[in-house]
Order: C-alpha cells, then sequence, then structure tokens
C-alpha cells in the first residue's frame, strides 16, 4: 500500500513501490490528464510537480512520490495563467503533450517569473510536441509572465 | 480506503459528455442517442450532421477525426456560416459509423487523411447548414402566418422583415422538424461570409488545457485489462513457440494470449502487462526479411535506377533534348525509412461481448476498422459500435488497410471475454512499421545554351503503399504507385523534353502514407535539384524558378510573396544564408524561404522560415497558420534528425533518444502569409511539409558549397558529403 497525496487529496493505492508514479496516476488515481509518451523520461508528456518541482512521472517510482506533493494538470485548477495563456494565444493542436508542457511551464514561471527566450528554451526543451507547436509556447509563457506579473506574483 | 472510482458504462459515457464543460464531446452511444431523442422532445435533427435543441444548442456531428488539425473547429464553421448559427451555441460530437458519414469522396469509407476534410466536406457542411436555415426559416413563418420570403435567419434567430418578430432556433426546433426539407439551397457568395475567413478560436482548445480531453489511451471501462503484445523483431516473422511460464507469474498478469501478429500478455494494469511481456520467452521464425540491411537496401535501389522503368509522366522527347543539350546535369537523392512516431502511442479498447463490440480508438479509418472488427468477432457491422475519441496526431499513422491496432485489442478481448486495451510502447511504435518508404531518385538534366533546361529525367525507386490493400485498385495503375511519384510526375516546370520512371521496390517492409506522403522525397528532388540546375546555369535559383513558372500564376504568387517577405537576398540572421523552395500539394501551394547556418557541432541550425501558402477559400486563417507551423517543424525533424534503419533485420531505433524529433531549442522563427484566393480550397495539414526540407538543403548549399543529397542532414551526413 502506498500513500499518495496528488491535488492537495490522500490516496491510498494498492500498487508495489517500483512501479512508475504516471501509471499509478493514469490507472489507479485515474487522473487521465497525466499523458504517457515515451516511458523513458525524453518527451516530457508525463510531466507533473513534486514539491513545485516538473519531473517526469514515468521516472519516478510510487515509493519515491510517496511524503511529496504531487501537483497534476487537473491540479491547477483551469484558470492558471498558463493555462490562460495556452487559450489565448491558440497553443495545442492534438493537444497530448500540452498537459506536461504546461506543467514544466508553470514550475518554470514559479522560478524565474520573467524567463527569457534562452530561458525558455532550455527549460522547455524536455518537452517534445509532434505538432510543432513551439512557437505558440514560446509565445503563450511571456503572455503568462506578463499577467501575472500584472497581477501580482502568482 | 481507495479513491478508485468504478464507473459504470452509462455513467462513463455520461462523464465523456460531462468532462467536456461549455464544450461537449460526447461519446456517441447508440442507446444513449435514442434516450435522448426521446426524451427532449423534439430536437431538430434536420440531416445526420445537425441537431438543434430546444435549448438553442446547435450540435454538429463530425464525421473527420480530430488529430490536432482542426477539423472540430473548421467543420463547424462550413455549416455555421450556411445556418446563420449562434458560435457560441456550437456544440460538437463525434460521429458513429454509419454510411451517411462516408467520405464524400472515398467510395464507401469514413476516414480522414490527404488533408481532405475541409475540401471534400465544404458543399455537404455547406449545404446540410442552409437546408436546416431554411426549414428553421420556414418554421418561423408558419407560426406567424407570415410568407416565408419575410423570415430571415441571423445569429442564432429567425427573424421577421418588420423588425419586431424574433424567435431563436431553440424555439422553432419542434416546428421546424415538422417542415418540409427544400430540395435545392442556394449557398453564399464568398463576398456575403461571415465565419469563413476570420479566426475563430479552436473550440477543443480549452479542454486541451485542463487534462479534460479524452484520447484513446483515457479510455477505461469497467472490467477493464490492459495489454501489451510481443510482436516479431523482423517484419514478417513469425511465432514458432512460446514459454509463459515466467510472465505468468508477475503479478497482476492474468493471461498470455497468442494472436496473429504475436503473443500478447494480459494484465490488470500496463506496469504488470509489460514485465509479463519481458518475461516471455519466444523462438520466433523470423522469415525472409532476417538479413535486411539498409546499407544493402541502398545499393539494390541505386541499381535498379540504372534502368528505365515504367513510365509515369512524359513530355516530348527526353533522349533527343539531351542529346542536343549544352550542359549534362546527373544528381541522385536518397530517403530513409521514417516512422510518424505521433505523440500519443498506438492504443485500442475493445470490448467483445457475445451478442455485440464495442471500441473506442483514435483512428482515421472508421469504417475499415469496424468492419475488421465484424469479421474477428463474426458479429454484423452494425453490431459494432466504434467511438473515435481524440487522437494524440496522427500523421496517417492510425489510417492503416489491415486495421492492425484495431484487430490486435478486438483478437484479444475476444479471447478474454473482458474489455481490452491494447497499449503500445514507444518501442512498439519506433519498431513497429508501417513507415513512409525509403525512396531513391536520379535525375539527369539537360540545359540549352541560355542555361534553362530543355531535358530532365527522374527515376524513381520506392516501395508501394497501395499494393496489397483495398487501396490498390485506385492508386495503383500500369504498374505506377501514384502516391510514389505524386509532385514529380505532375512538376509544373516547363522543361521541352520530361520524364518521370517508376520502379517499385520489393515489398516486405510495411509502409504507409506519411504526411504529405509521396511529396516528403519527391519534393525534395525535385527542389533541390533544380537548385542545382541554377547553380550549374551560374543563375539566382529564385529567379530560375520563376522563368520556369512563368504559366503557374499561383506557384509564382506564393514564391514571389515568400521572397518578398523573407528578403531574399538579404538574410535577416547575421551569419546565416537562404534556400528557397516551392511545391503544389494537396490542392495548395507553399513557397518556403529558409535562413540557416552551421553550427558548433558540424549540423544545420535553421533560424528562420518564411512560407507563403495559397490554398484557395479560406475557412479558419490561424488554423492554417498553426498547421503550417507544424507542417515546418514536421518536416524539420525528418529533415535534420529522422530516419529508420535496418541491420540484421532489426530496427536500428527505439524511442525518441535515437529517433529524435525537434526540439524546442532546435525552433526556427516561422512567418507564414496566406495569399487570398477565391480559388477552390486545398489541403492545409500536409502541404508546408514538402517545401521545408528542400529549403534547409539549398540554403546550406549558399551557407556551405555542399550539396547534401541524403537525408536526414545530420552532422555525419554532412562530413560524408563534404569528404
Amino acid at each position: 500500500m502506498i500513500s499518495l497525496n496528488i491535488n492537495n487529496k490522500n490516496y491510498q493505492v494498492e500498487v508495489e513501490g517500483d512501479v512508475p508514479l504516471l501509471w499509478v496516476i493514469r490507472e489507479h488515481v485515474r487522473l487521465t490528464g497525466t499523458k504517457f509518451g515515451c516511458g523513458i523520461g525524453e518527451c516530457g508528456a508525463c510531466t507533473v510537480h513534486l514539491d513545485g518541482e516538473a519531473m517526469p512521472s514515468c521516472q519516478v517510482t510510487a515509493k519515491e512520490a510517496e511524503g511529496k506533493k504531487i501537483t497534476t494538470i487537473e491540479g491547477l485548477g483551469g484558470s492558471h495563467p498558463v493555462q490562460l495563456a495556452w487559450i489565448e494565444d491558440e497553443v495545442p493542436q492534438c493537444g497530448y503533450c500540452q498537459s506536461g508542457q504546461i506543467m514544466r511551464a508553470t514550475a518554470l514561471l514559479a522560478d524565474n517569473p520573467h524567463p527569457s527566450d534562452a530561458d525558455i528554451d532550455y527549460v522547455m526543451s524536455g518537452n517534445s510536441c509532434r505538432c510543432g507547436t513551439y512557437q505558440r509556447i514560446r509565445r503563450a509563457i511571456h503572455h503568462a509572465a506578463e499577467k501575472s506579473g500584472q497581477g501580482g506574483k502568482s | 480506503m481507495s479513491w478508485i472510482i468504478n464507473v459504470s458504462r452509462r455513467e462513463f459515457c455520461k462523464t465523456g459528455a460531462l468532462l467536456g464543460g461549455g464544450l461537449v464531446l460526447g461519446f456517441h452511444l447508440p442507446e444513449s442517442l435514442a434516450a435522448g431523442a426521446a426524451e427532449a422532445g423534439g430536437p431538430f435533427s434536420p440531416n445526420a450532421f445537425i441537431r438543434i435543441g430546444t435549448d438553442d444548442t446547435v450540435t454538429i456531428i463530425i464525421n473527420k477525426s480530430e488529430m490536432g488539425q482542426g477539423v472540430y473547429t473548421s467543420l463547424p464553421m462550413l455549416v455555421a456560416e450556411e445556418l446563420e448559427a449562434d458560435w457560441g451555441k456550437i456544440r460538437i460530437e463525434p460521429a458513429p459509423v454509419d454510411p451517411a458519414y462516408n467520405h464524400t469522396q472515398w467510395g464507401g469509407i469514413q476516414g480522414t487523411g490527404g488533408s481532405t476534410s475541409v475540401r471534400s466536406s465544404w458543399e455537404q457542411l455547406s449545404r446540410a447548414g442552409a437546408v436546416a436555415r431554411v426549414m428553421l426559416e420556414k418554421a418561423a413563418a408558419a407560426l406567424w402566418n407570415e410568407d416565408a420570403a419575410s423570415c430571415r435567419a441571423e445569429n442564432g434567430f429567425v427573424l421577421h422583415r418588420d423588425g419586431k418578430r424574433r424567435l431563436s432556433f431553440g424555439s422553432l426546433a419542434d416546428k421546424a422538424a415538422q417542415m418540409e426539407a427544400p430540395q435545392e439551397v442556394v449557398l453564399k457568395q464568398p463576398k456575403d461570409d461571415k465565419v469563413l475567413g476570420t479566426p475563430k478560436k479552436r473550440l477543443d482548445v480549452p479542454d486541451k488545457t485542463n487534462g479534460k480531453a479524452m484520447y484513446g489511451m483515457d479510455i477505461m471501462v469497467p472490467g477493464m485489462l490492459t495489454a501489451v503484445v510481443a510482436r516479431p523483431p523482423v517484419f514478417g516473422g513469425t511465432v514458432k513457440g512460446f514459454d509463459d511460464t515466467w510472465a505468468r507469474k508477475i503479478p497482476g498478469v492474468k493471461a498470455v494470449v497468442q494472436i496473429d501478429r504475436g503473443v500478447a500478455v494480459v494484465a490488470d494494469h500496463f506496469p504488470a502487462a509489460l514485465r509479463g511481456r519481458q518475461a516471455l520467452k519466444i523462438v520466433w521464425d523470423l522469415g525472409a526479411l532476417a538479413g535486411l540491411d539498409s546499407g544493402a537496401l541502398l545499393q539494390q535501389y541505386r541499381q535498379m535506377a540504372e534502368k528505365p522503368g515504367a513510365v509515369a509522366a512524359q513530355r516530348g522527347d527526353f533522349a533527343a533534348a539531351l542529346a542536343g543539350a549544352a550542359q549534362k546535369i546527373e544528381a541522385a537523392y536518397h530517403f530513409p525509412y521514417l516512422a510518424h512516431a505521433p505523440m500519443e502511442p498506438l492504443n485500442c479498447v475493445a470490448d467483445v461481448r457475445p451478442d455485440r463490440c464495442e471500441i473506442w480508438v483514435g483512428t482515421q479509418l472508421q469504417t475499415t476498422d469496424r468492419n475488421k472488427a465484424a469479421a474477428i468477432t463474426g458479429l454484423p457491422p452494425e453490431k459494432v459500435a466504434l467511438h473515435t475519441t481524440f487522437l494524440g496526431c496522427g500523421f496517417g499513422r492510425r489510417a492503416v488497410a489491415d486495421s492492425h491496432f484495431v484487430s490486435e485489442a478486438v483478437q484479444i478481448s475476444k479471447a478474454m471475454q473482458a474489455p481490452v486495451k491494447v497499449i503500445w510502447t514507444r518501442e512498439d511504435d519506433i519498431r513497429g512499421g508501417y513507415y513512409r518508404p525509403a525512396a531513391y531518385s536520379a535525375l539527369v538534366a539537360g540545359l540549352g545554351p541560355d542555361g534553362m533546361p530543355v531535358a530532365l529525367r527522374q527515376r524513381i525507386v520506392c516501395q508501394s503503399i497501395v499494393k496489397g490493400t483495398p487501396f490498390e485498385g485506385a492508386l495503383l495503375k500500369n504498374g505506377i504507385d501514384e502516391t510514389s511519384v505524386e509532385g514529380a510526375a505532375d512538376s509544373p516546370y516547363e522543361i521541352a523534353g520530361f520524364l518521370v520512371e517508376y520502379h517499385l521496390a520489393p515489398a516486405g517492409v510495411p509502409v504507409l502514407w506519411w504526411r504529405s506522403v509521396g511529396h516528403s522525397h519527391t519534393a525534395f528532388a525535385k527542389e533541390c535539384f533544380i537548385d542545382e540546375l541554377a547553380q550549374a546555369a551560374k543563375q539566382d535559383p529564385y529567379a530560375y524558378r520563376r522563368k520556369l513558372l512563368a504559366s503557374h500564376p499561383r506557384q509564382l504568387a506564393v514564391l514571389d510573396l515568400a521572397a518578398q517577405k523573407a528578403g531574399w537576398g538579404q538574410p535577416s540572421v547575421a551569419g546565416a544564408f537562404q534556400g528557397i523552395a516551392v511545391h503544389e500539394s494537396f490542392g495548395s501551394h507553399v513557397a518556403q524561404v529558409a535562413e540557416v547556418s552551421a553550427d558548433k557541432k558540424g549540423g544545420i541550425r535553421v533560424h528562420k522560415v518564411v512560407c507563403a501558402v495559397d490554398c484557395g477559400r479560406l475557412v479558419n486563417p490561424d488554423t492554417i497558420e498553426a498547421q503550417m507551423e507544424s507542417a515546418i517543424v514536421f518536416g524539420l525533424s525528418a529533415a535534420l534528425h529522422g530516419q529508420i534503419t535496418f541491420k540484421k533485420g532489426r530496427v536500428q531505433q527505439s524511442n525518441f533518444d535515437n529517433y529524435e524529433i525537434l526540439r524546442l531549442s532546435e525552433m526556427p522563427q516561422v512567418k507564414v502569409y496566406i495569399v487570398k484566393s477565391d480559388e477552390p480550397p486545398g489541403g492545409v495539414g500536409e502541404p508546408g511539409v514538402p517545401p521545408i526540407a528542400p529549403a534547409v538543403a539549398n540554403a546550406f548549399f549558399a551557407a556551405s558549397g555542399i550539396r547534401l543529397r541524403t537525408l536526414p542532414m545530420t552532422a555525419a551526413a554532412i562530413r560524408e558529403a563534404s569528404a
């Protein structure tokens, strides 16, 4: 039995400790917004926050996630400045990688409220988008940074 | 205490609908549809595509798969324009499998591909909207006891000429359902468009930012098991025998099932199924391709190209024209196999029961898949319900004539007598075949005294995508697979002696349409070779193309627009060099100018791409822009990184660490310019792909003096070309 705190809710899941967190989130807790893309930490589709840090959940075991505060796309609430910027700039196409992109971008902005293009390139290159929405991702991150700045720190 | 919620089938379906929030993306179930029709007391369903509720909602039933290309917005726009609907009241529902939803140009099947969605649906959906509008106007006229000519629809209401009376579509639904459908409707002229041609926010975007959008991978039905399949390590291989003793001992593994494509391990969850597969011991008969080697294959293609092939296109007398030429130029181009690598790995949920079967899948070929499930289960097709989910990319990979990824799930569910989700790992995907075929193109041209080409011959060696499939009859004629020579055989360049020949390469590796299909290689050969001819003629490559396209105004217009916006001859990035390419595909014309330089590791850095597109009459300009950006990234991934190679029959790539796709740090600045046009609508999803690789190769030549004729253009390929 593993105890996980996901989006401020406690879950007891009957799962072996070495199972990747990704599959616990998807198959046991049934939060399917976090996606499986590669299983080796290359594409970032499964990115979640562990104590505020963006991590590919396919590379974290359930055991390692115990005691940490896990946030998934469902936990952002829908009106986070990054989500609003994603909508305003029409970022998603197929949309499959976008949960991971948004989780990575929110962690980036929490660390660095006004990232340069180079900062964005560096941090966001861990998240692949096969539809090629990269130009809009850059734009939306800048817009989210501007909005957050106007409304005070988020 | 666990939070796991057991969602019943009906609740699940409701949840599917509720998850959509403002935009309802319900899964369309026959029984729920019937129930809805009975209880709502008069939704107005004038045809298969429109349902107007008494609450004013206008539900558009979409028969195309949404894989990122924006059909869940562009197709409703076509309806809304003629219906005069209130855009805020539009809802979307994926269509079930039914002849009413067949592709208008594909003869009897429902499907999405070939950049045809808007083109093939334009008239059908415009008419559907217009018919509904006329019936709503008639209904209002009847209620008011007025002449229908005095009533007109606008923004979700029917208004009377007197300016005093108006009724919403919802309040007219009951009455409209009793009106006779008009035999004839007059569609709007482009100048009267209100919706088409203006940017509309994509209806599917909000749910794609909050985790609510449901892909095939996300479907869960009660009692569902998860399976992974061990498939042969070499294409054409078969199972000789297997030992599943250890696999069955993995906690969570429920069964090991042999199916036609391999051995499936079925478990209660994915990680257990995967571990079970790792514990399987299978003896394979590797079959005829056990020695397949990419180097040897290239040699074979090269030798084939030395001999004349089947004639795919001929204008004038090539041989005579070449004999009289002042200068002769030759070049050959080589293209690797490419995986589609959709972001969402392939998957399918099947629930086979004695009397019916349900399938949830992100597919591009609904009817084919449904029929395959019927054949496997022995059920009549109408007892198989296929629900189309969102697709996490398609690129053609989910349009397979043999329905293999659906077939696997149906076979396993049938054997297990339980619902089963088959999940492909990324390794299964990269090594799973159905690739863009490898190709070899040998070109020879003769230039006249003015440096302009008088003769050009291209020999293409390529596997057929359609041979042995139901598409063979339509696309393989006189030994020519149209999808191998498209973009070459119909080259617009005016050359007196023109000849395109085709060699059908031996079959074996499963091959498939891959975003832009044959154009993905023919455009590279055509546009790089024309650049080489311009170089031989000591002429500017843009000006050279202009001369050869003098009687092709749409090609010229995009070429000029791209050159002008890019500032041809004056790169905007310091130290970068420009290259240009122009190509027509899927009814649209695209020109691109790339600015590149050599990067520190000896590879290519693409700084900027200017893209001009003429896709005829516009639907959603923002989607067109997004699709051009997308196509450029897709094309760059292939041009700079993409290759599937074989050694001893095995695919050497496995995942995104060795089958790389473009990353954000490599993303050039992309500028898209759309030509205003009243020409018939062209495709949008694919036409942006073909020009990017040649534009980059031509720019790299300008930068380095090195011609890159083998894809991908990696640092290693550059070293080899410069040696």
